[in-house]
């Protein structure tokens, strides 16, 4: 079945830009002009979360943004309403990133249904355990064509980083330094060493990055060592005072890929 | 002959339907290696050894299973108190804090942290970590800090950092997510030492088995001053559910003991102001365990409501889910206006000023109808002092109206 994650993958397989972003944020009908934003910026890879009231995994930025989702009106059924008409705006591959509760709430087949006719790719739910996955989850993911995306951490366990390459689809997620999102304490210096390790693995899924990167000197570090990165917490910021969302967006993305501001960007 | 004990949990650390560990994956190495020795750590007899020592002689235990006739003759009822608001803190939490303090250092973990609601879990942690020379922050929410002053000076004076929680709604729930990230982000020296039976398993079993010193003690000492050791009922408040689970652990199989806990309705349970979990709310996930929660349809979490800040919180422990579905236990709720009745009732009859958590559990007496033989445990889980502001407000503010 065709999976535009996959898609990607085989085109290409480096310097991959992901960008998260929070549904129904800075405003509630900005998820699509947001996507649509990143679309024209050129990223490869769309991550939109769903906004939930205990963010457990992740930091200020991303809960404040989250809280102020949720103040304007932000709920999963609203979200694949924006969502029916996300194909005839990007043909980017989109996942959906959020916590189990709002899924479980939804209701587990109905979500991956709801997935499936909005043309999204993928999910990733933090808080999602493996054996859950495959008890309750898998048969639906399989079903509707959503690719599951797994995290791994510098202290996950060879054991364990097999067992979550397998289950995976499309990529593993791997998680900068054991953290928040949002913290920028050298966030390569764990994923230098965890990802020497995990090449010897050879997993069968693709790698990125994510946690911490800000700039382009940390997204480039990030992609010397895997086949790209994921951006949340600064999107979000620069997002959220912005009056033009598309300039805002071209200009932080370009910002990424080459280090360089570009004031000629009007 | 006696009967082996179940504690009802599977090996994936499920209660039935409830329980289970839904944590990102930053922290499943905390947990997996926590789940893995804590059944041999505490079983082992050095442990074991501490533990007892420590709650005898620090912590004054057994605690007195007090038999209240002032109350007895007011409800028609034969009505024991056990004594937790007479542990050193003012608590049952110390049970647990000392349990799990050492637990952390047989882990080898050096910087403890934890959440408060009443700041009586807190005062508990910071207490112990004094004692053995430790580093102790406590995440509480800015709204708690407020209204539990008193507890947050006794954590202080004790060497404990308090950090005010600006998220959320402010209270227990929030302190709690942010005890979670700050766990995320140091995982190596930091022990998360939770205060109730709630989040991710093995916590609420860990939770419960040091707080079932309570049930024990209370089998003990009834069978000596009644020559019966299991009681017709027995009554617990419930927030995150651990003094009611240490009460009722060793009668969660008599077909005996009738088993009562008693959630925070707050202005009551139809009002939306309220933190009845069990009342209310519908299965989900909450501090990475699936159990009852109080959320609206879209799945986010409500903020709850009680004038109680130790039951303020909108999940309970998988195990509560478990006996309620099952109908091992019943679960009334109790009003903080009840709450507050009940506490002034307590404390002009039997001259006991309880905590206000522990009031919740008193005016269930109102709500039961006794046989005159029966005879009823209510759990005093804490004492009142850190709640004289809102008794002293609330018997102003009746003489004024
Ligand atoms: C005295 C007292 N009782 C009860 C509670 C509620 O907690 P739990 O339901 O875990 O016993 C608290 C919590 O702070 C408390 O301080």
């Amino acid at each position: 079945m065709h999976n535009r994650i996959d898609k990607l993958f085989k085109t290409k397989a480096s310097n991959i830009v992901s960008i998260y972003t929070t549904a129904g944020f800075p405003k509630l009908n900005d998820t699509l002009s947001v996507i649509k934003a990143l679309d024209k910026a050129e990223v490869d890879l769309i991550e939109v979360g769903i906004p939930f009231s205990d963010p457990l995994a992740d930091g200020e930025t991303i809960q404040k943004s989250s809280t102020i989702a949720l103040e304007n009106g932000m709920t999963l059924k609203l979200l694949f309403e924006q969502l029916k008409n996300l194909r005839e705006i990007s043909e980017k591959p989109v996942i959906l990133m959020g916590y189990l509760n709002s899924v479980l709430q939804y209701g587990i087949e109905e979500f991956y249904k709801q997935c499936n006719v909005c043309g999204i790719d993928g999910i990733i739910l933090p808080d999602l355990p493996l054996g859950e996955f495959e008890k309750s989850h898998k048969q639906f993911t399989d079903k509707y064509n959503i690719h599951a995306v797994f995290l791994i951490s510098p202290l996950t366990d060879k054991k364990r980083i097999v067992q979550i390459d397998k289950l995976s689809k499309g990529f593993v997620y791997l998680v900068s330094s054991n953290s928040t999102t949002g913290k920028t304490q050298d966030p390569m210096k764990a994923t230098e060493q965890s990802i020497k390790e995990i090449t010897k693995l050879k997993l069968k899924n693709k790698i990125l990055i994510g946690f911490g990167i800000n700039n382009a000197k940390t997204f480039n570090q990030a992609c010397s060592l895997a086949n790209g990165a994921i951006i949340g917490s600064e999107y979000i910021r620069r997002i959220s005072n912005s009056t033009n969302i598309e300039k805002t967006t071209i200009e932080f993305i370009k910002e990424i890929k080459t280090g360089i501001y570009d004031h000629s960007i009007k | 002959m006696k009967k082996k004990l179940n504690n009802h949990i599977d090996k994936d650390g499920y209660y039935g339907n409830y329980g289970g560990s839904y944590i990102p994956e930053i922290l499943y190495n905390n947990v997996n290696e926590l789940n893995k020795k804590y059944n041999s750590i505490i079983a082992g007899k050095a442990f074991r050894k501490e533990f007892e020592s420590l709650l005898k002689n620090y912590v004054g235990r057994p605690t007195p299973l007090y038999f209240a006739a002032n109350l007895s003759e007011q409800f028609k009822a034969q009505i024991f108190l056990k004594r937790e608001d007479l542990n050193h803190t003012g608590s049952h939490k110390i049970n647990n804090a000392i349990g799990q303090v050492l637990l952390a250092k047989h882990l080898g973990k050096k910087r403890i942290i934890a959440e408060t609601g009443a700041g009586q879990h807190g005062v508990a942690t910071a207490t112990v970590c004094a004692l053995m020379g430790l580093e102790c922050f406590v995440y509480m929410g800015k709204k708690d800090v407020e209204r539990q002053a008193p507890n947050v000076s006794r954590m202080k004076m004790l060497g404990a950092t308090v950090i005010p929680v600006l998220s959320g709604s402010q209270t227990l729930k929030d302190a709690t997510n942010e005890a979670i990230r700050d766990w995320m982000n140091n995982t190596e020296n930091t022990y998360y030492l939770i205060g109730s039976v709630v989040g991710p398993h093995p916590y609420p079993d860990l939770v419960t088995k040091f707080q079932s010193v309570i049930s024990a003690e209370i089998q003990q000492q009834l069978k000596s001053i009644t020559g019966e050791p299991s009681p017709d009922y027995v009554i617990a408040c419930v927030g995150g559910g651990s003094n009611a689970a240490g009460a009722f652990y060793h009668f969660i199989d008599s077909d005996k003991t009738k088993l009562i806990g008693v959630e925070a309705a707050g202005k009551g349970i139809d009002t939306g102001y309220t933190a009845a979990t069990l009342n209310i709310g519908t299965p989900g996930i909450i501090h990475g365990s699936k159990t009852f929660l109080i959320q609206n349809n879209d799945g986010q979490i409500t903020e709850p409501h009680s004038i109680s800040a130790g039951l303020d919180y909108p999940g309970i422990g998988p195990l509560h889910s478990f006996l309620h579905e099952t109908k091992k236990a019943s679960y009334l709720s109790a009003t903080d206006e009840e709450a507050l009745i009940a506490g002034m009732n307590l404390t002009k009859k039997e001259g006991i000023i309880p905590a206000l958590e522990s009031a919740h559990a008193l005016a269930a007496l109102e709500k039961i109808k006794f046989k005159s033989n029966d005879v009823v445990v209510v759990n005093l889980s804490g004492r009142g002092d850190k709640d004289l502001d809102t008794f002293i407000n609330y018997l102003n503010k009746k003489e004024n109206a």
